[in-house]
């Protein structure tokens, strides 16, 4: 096979037009119009019709009206970005018409209106691998995607390279896994290639996202689905898989719809499916869906879920990678752990290695939420710290309030005090510090902010979330709820505390699974960090943030 | 009347059956070992009317249920030097905290209304007002001794209250079971 | 199974397994007692109830006995205070996640939660009981399931499943909220699976599953009666 013959499908994507409905000729501009959930939910859809309406009546010939993924910056949608000038227009509506005038005008060559996105931080800061076409393709036309090198790093896989090629470059990049534990992805594609099976491997994708305040990977699957299967396939070549799953929860029906259009584009363009990219190469992707339990991203409760069966973990070893899926060789990787796989295979390891720090490689996105006033998506290198993420990207604290704490890591994460604002993002040091990557929630809290609240609120969608297949998770998470609620209604007492850390510790040592080992992290991290403020709702039954209500008590 | 050589005694009974005052009589004839090195200063197999002062060790049956049970566990425990809950009773609130899932609404419903045959009327004054849920005596006070078993055997009262007054650590881990 | 030993130390004992066989096994081959709940000799280990936890050295996790192959080499410690208060606690939570009432159950004497309390020397709990409403299904016209007394062990679910090939029960709902159902949740008098074997009843650890016309303390368990399963002197 010669790579002409391979890289045909693309060049045969590539004849095709960019944009059916606008006039022929290259855009002078382009208005790329959010179709994300976020803007989405705001009628993102309306202002899409209706500026290309506007555009038609201007009788602009050469601009292009496009939908595409997510923007970023989610707080202050719909947006529309219009790259060519480097501006952005923000809180875009159908019938404002002051707006829509001055997209037109923008587009038009005239005086451009809307954010200059070069001067601000949240745009300059980011450095863009896994969210690189994010905004700039339209999520449900592969012919976007192929239009800006996609598809070609696994072309480049397929027909140039080895399994052990690939592994070996990927093992070279540093990446680590995304989901959260940050295990060598290398190291983990090497154990399933060795791994032997008569009856096959699998690959899987990990896209059951359920931290609370998180929407890294729905962002990524709604913006750029063809980029996580691309990865996903050239996984598959280098393990030796030829079937894979997609396991997203229902609770993303956009981008359930887009991984699906973007599953039967991939295969009409000959890059997923029995012949990939004209080679012998066999690769088969389907979509489950979740039904609606956390536990189900951890991952051998989401084998159990695919397989038909009730979603509990079981306990390992076995790991996926020796019995997975129907007792075979599994890889599960993270959705935005597979988006990164095109640029490492494309650039090359050593380039994906020299972004980042020491030991953490590359980039993360994180879902910026919370108390800033530049709540949204953002990826930026490993080793920043998050002083610039709160303060330079996320603009600092929205309403003048003071800062307090970060919480990274979702519910096994922890709670950052202002003391550590200094500190780099990466595995190790949030790890030291009492928390951890996890998959990319990032919630900033002002002064407002009851630490010990945020510690039951936590512990609150443990408990709803916990299968109840192991005592320590499923009865511990309701007792340490109790106990917090105790305190916070300034009932508690010193000896409630001291049962709080006995019983958080037992359960961090005896739980089956992540969900009841990290459970605790929140409330260990809170009281490292905060401790005053436990004690000063146990003793003085005061909530110095003023958020808990005190309702006192003698018990 | 005391006898300083003799260690200070007393037994309550809040909620419960007196299974456990009836399992602490049948020790028997190692009633009078005990009343060798122990006096009953209180309880319902003496006359004391008050709860006295300066007790050495009170062994308490039965849960906390009501005003008046919680009112007790406060002044025995302020009077009592060893606090020993004993029986199920008093260390997980057993059988009368079966009522906990319902509330005390539906069980004076049960009892004097449903099952009345004459002036069906929940009482509300005279008998002392139920709490809203039936707790073991450590949930308000401090309890140094458990004593589990429905009821514990008149073996290990025997050798608890005897080790308690002779000075020594009564060993009920891995001796006393609930039930 | 293969048949390639394992030698390695319990509790400062020299002792030799197969290859692929649980330290939990190995150790109670050699007399050395470990708790358990969820296991039962014959169902496949599912290693829920976290009892058996035993500390391995060269690793700060502690490992579920029952799931954990024996290696060449390990070194294991199934008693320490560390443990020994964890497990206090899982018991803790059992006793004050439903209402169990020992004086009142048919199970007293004969129970593994009851005893678990004792043998670990619980005599009384710290945290508050939760006093769940938990129904009583008595529909079936030889058994009762009493929900307040279940201690979600999944036993009844695996007897069911793996030796009377019935899968009658599993289990619904998650957390604390998660309860043994018959079927798609009938009642099991309603159920068209369940096949009347008691096999469940046999096995249940504790007062949740039990013949009818047993009162209080008479639910003694006949293990042996139970084909396949090798019964432990709890009969």
């Amino acid at each position: 096979m010669t790579s002409t013959e391979a890289t045909e499908p693309l060049s045969r994507a590539r004849r095709r037009p960019v944009e059916p409905l606008l006039p022929e000729g290259e855009a002078r501009a382009s208005a790329n119009v959010c179709q994300a959930a976020g803007c989405l939910s705001m009628q993102s859809d309306l202002v899409f019709e209706a500026l290309r309406e506007r555009v038609v009546a201007a009788g602009l010939g050469d601009v292009a009206v496009r939908r595409v993924g997510c923007l970023g910056l989610c707080a202050a949608g719909p947006l529309v970005e219009v790259p060519e000038r480097g501006r952005l227009f923000d809180h875009v509506h159908a019938d404002d018409q002051a707006a829509m005038d001055a997209l037109v005008a923008t587009l038009a060559g005239g005086e451009p209106g809307g954010r200059e996105t070069s001067k601000e931080p949240f745009f300059s800061h980011q450095v863009k691998v896994v969210l690189e076409r994010c905004g700039r393709v339209d999520p449900e036309r592969v012919e976007d995607y192929l239009a800006t090198g996609g598809y070609q790093a696994l072309t480049q896989a397929v027909a140039t390279m080895s399994p052990e090629e690939v592994i070996t470059e990927v093992a070279r990049s540093g990446l680590r896994g995304r989901g959260g534990a940050g295990y060598p992805t290398g190291l983990k594609w090497a154990t399933v290639a060795k791994a032997t099976s008569a009856e096959g491997k699998y690959v899987v994708c990990n896209a059951d996202e359920g931290d609370p305040g998180a929407f890294m990977d729905r962002s990524v699957l709604e913006s750029c689905p063809q980029q996580v299967l691309e990865g996903m396939a050239i996984a598959g070549y280098a393990v030796g898989a030829h079937n894979a799953y997609v396991y997203v929860r229902a609770e993303y029906p956009l981008a359930v719809k887009r991984l699906n259009s973007a599953i039967r584009q991939a295969e009409r363009e000959g890059l997923l499916g029995s012949r990939v990219a004209g080679t012998d190469f066999e690769f088969h992707v389907e979509v489950r869906i979740g039904a609606g339990a956390f536990v189900c991203g951890e991952e051998t409760a989401l084998l159990a879920s695919i397989q038909g069966e009730r979603g509990t973990p079981r306990p390992r070893p076995p790991y996926p990678a020796s019995r997975g899926l129907w007792g075979r060789p599994t890889l599960i990787n993270n959705v935005e752990t597979f988006a990164n796989v095109p640029a490492i295979v494309q650039r090359g390891g050593d380039w994906y290695s020299s972004i980042g720090s020491a030991k953490s490689k590359g980039t993360k996105v994180f879902a910026l939420a919370g108390a800033v006033v530049n709540t949204g998506l953002i990826e930026v290198p490993m080793g920043l710290t998050l002083r610039q993420i709160v303060f330079d990207i996320g603009g600092g604290l929205a309403g003048g309030k003071n800062f307090k704490a970060v919480q990274t890591g979702g519910p096994s994460g922890g709670c950052l005090p202002e003391a550590l604002l200094d500190m780099p993002i990466d595995y190790e040091s949030l790890a030291q510090a009492g928390s951890h990557m996890g998959s990319g929630g990032m919630i900033v809290m002002d002064e407002a902010t009851c630490m010990v609240d945020v510690a039951k609120f936590f512990m609150d969608f443990c408990r709803e979330e916990s299968c109840g297949k192991c005592v320590p998770c499923r009865a511990g998470t309701v007792q340490v709820h109790r106990l917090l609620e105790k305190i916070t209604r300034g009932r508690g007492t010193r000896e409630d505390l001291a049962l709080l850390e006995d019983l958080a510790g037992m359960m961090r040592s005896m739980s089956l699974c992540g969900l009841g080992q990290g459970a605790p992290n929140p409330v260990f991290s809170t009281l490292r960090y905060f401790r005053d403020e436990y004690l000063a709702h146990v003793d003085d039954h005061v909530c110095p943030a003023g958020a808990c209500e005190m309702d006192g008590g003698d018990r | 009347m005391t006898n300083p050589a003799k260690a200070r005694v007393a037994t309550i009974w809040l909620d419960g059956c007196s299974g456990c005052h009836m399992s602490l009589l049948d020790m028997d004839e190692r009633l009078l070992e005990l009343a060798q090195r122990a006096e009953i200063v209180y309880g319902c197999l003496v006359d004391a009317k008050e709860f006295p002062d300066n007790v050495d060790v009170t062994l308490v049956e039965g849960a906390v249920s009501s005003e008046e049970d919680l009112r007790k566990a406060r002044v025995v425990r302020a009077r009592t030097r060893v606090l020993v809950s004993l029986g199920d009773c008093a260390v997980t609130a057993n059988v009368p905290g079966m009522r906990n899932p319902f509330g005390p609404g539906p069980v004076l419903e049960r009892a004097y209304l449903e099952n009345a045959t004459l002036n069906a009327q929940v009482p509300t004054g005279a008998v002392p007002a139920l709490l809203p849920e039936v707790l073991p005596v450590h949930a308000y006070v401090p309890v140094d001794v458990f004593v589990p078993g429905c009821p514990p055997s008149a073996d290990l009262i025997f050798s608890v209250v005897m080790d308690l007054v002779e000075g020594r650590q009564p060993a009920v881990e891995g001796v006393a079971r609930f039930g | 199974m293969s048949d390639e030993v394992r030698t390695l130390v319990i509790d400062g004992r020299d002792v030799a397994g197969a290859s692929g066989q649980s330290i939990l096994s190995v150790a109670r081959e050699n007399d050395i007692e470990i708790p358990t709940l969820c296991h039962l000799e014959g169902l496949s280990p599912v290693g829920s109830c976290r009892l058996c936890m035993v500390e391995v050295e060269g690793t700060s996790r502690l490992v579920a006995s029952c799931v954990t192959a024996v290696e060449e080499g390990m070194r294991v410690t199934t008693r320490s205070s560390r443990l020994l208060a964890y497990r206090r606690r899982v018991v803790e939570l059992l006793f004050t996640e439903r209402n169990h009432v020992c004086s009142v159950c048919v199970a007293d004497n004969h129970c593994e939660l009851q005893e678990l309390a004792r043998s670990l020397g619980a005599t009384h709990f710290e945290l508050a009981p939760l006093h769940p409403v938990a129904e009583v299904d008595a529909t079936h016209e030889r058994f009762v399931l009493d929900h307040n007394r279940c201690v979600l062990c999944g036993r009844c679910v695996r007897a069911c499943d793996e030796i009377e090939g019935a899968h009658t029960w599993d289990i619904r709902g998650r957390g604390t909220t998660a309860r043994l159902v018959a079927d798609l949740g009938v009642p099991w008098g309603e159920s068209t699976t369940c096949t009347s074997c008691g096999k469940c009843v046999q096995v249940c650890p504790t007062g949740a599953l039990y013949e009818k016309g047993r009162s209080v303390a008479e639910a003694k368990r006949r293990r042996p009666y139970v084909p396949f399963l090798v019964a432990r002197g709890q009969a």
